[in-house]
């Protein structure tokens, strides 16, 4: 058998990631499933992973869980380079920079909730931007903004429950 | 029916993080007052052929007949509120939608070339295609 001509050095970190992605690649599709009355609210199960994996590895880890999972996910969806996908990247690109800043936030008083609903009101704020700048130029845009503030509120604090009760049960220990 | 149990859930929650939902909830609120607040009309503008033919503030009762290709069309004012009181139009749409109250919002009695709109309400659109 030829040898590759190119070896990879494939490293722990690098295992740890790509398994944590594909637990936020197969959140993503199982929530395609889901009918939503609204197009563009979603649960964004797939932060659940985010959330965790910026508890336990860091900032780094979770940035490229989040934007892997979004490549992934629109590959896997068909929606690579559509509309949907920048709106998701720049969904993803705000609320890591959210997550970012809110990690500074003593953890002692703040838990994931609040690093949830940080991601969450900044996925949002993210996607409409870029929606307004771009895909629809007209402020008739923000007029569903208090839906999607709605929505970003109930399951930004909806994930954020789920990922600390993941992270205080253990149940993540896997993932290392 | 169990009712779902909530209780347990409340431990994960710390102090900070009742402050942001707080915040998160208090900025929905406002994002809800501050784009959602329909503008509040004070005059309706009545039109004939195209043309504006009268501008009725909203604050008082009043009363106008316009004439149109067909015959007359009576508006009636009232305080916050004005309507297509009577149309010669073979379908009446005008006259069955009743007292308009909104900010742009637009009763139109095509046949006989009248249409009666509130101001307010921006540039808002009344279709929206992609």
């Amino acid at each position: 058998m030829t040898r590759s001509v190119t070896e990879l050095a494939v490293s722990r970190d690098d295992y740890r990631i790509s398994r944590l992605a594909a637990a936020a690649i197969a959140l993503t599709v199982a929530e395609a499933a889901i009918p939503m009355p609204l197009p563009g609210v979603k649960p964004g199960l797939a932060n659940i992973v985010t959330l965790v994996v910026l508890w336990r590895f860091g900032w780094r880890d979770a940035a490229w869980v989040s934007l892997l999972r979004v490549l992934a996910g629109s590959l896997l969806l068909g929606q690579f380079l559509a509309p949907g996908f920048f709106l998701s990247a720049a969904g993803s690109v705000a609320s890591l920079l959210a997550l970012g800043l809110g990690q500074r936030l003593p953890r002692r008083w703040f838990g994931p909730v609040s690093h949830s609903l940080l991601a969450a009101f900044a996925h949002i704020s993210g996607q409409l931007t870029v929606a307004r700048l771009w895909l629809v130029p007209h402020d008739g845009v923000f007029y569903l903004a208090p839906v999607f503030f709605t929505a970003a509120l109930v399951f930004g604090l909806s994930n954020g429950l789920i990922a600390a009760r993941l992270l205080a049960s253990g149940a993540d220990a896997g993932a290392d | 029916m169990a009712r779902p149990a909530l209780k347990p859930w409340l431990r994960y929650l710390r102090a900070g993080d009742l402050l942001t939902l707080a915040l998160a909830a208090a900025g929905c609120a406002a994002s809800f007052a501050l784009l959602w607040r329909g503008e509040i009309p004070d005059r309706a503008i009545v039109r004939a052929g195209g043309r504006i033919v009268a501008e009725l503030p909203l604050d008082r009762r009043a009363e106008l007949t316009v004439d149109g290709p067909l015959g007359h069309t009576r508006i009636e004012v009232e305080p916050g509120r004005a309507r297509v009181a009577e149309d010669p139009g073979p379908r009446q749409y005008c006259v069955r939608q009743g007292w308009i109250s909104r900010g742009g919002a637009v009763a139109i009695c095509a046949p006989n070339q009248v249409s009666l709109s509130l101001n307010g309400g921006g540039d808002s659109h009344d279709s929206l295609s992609y």
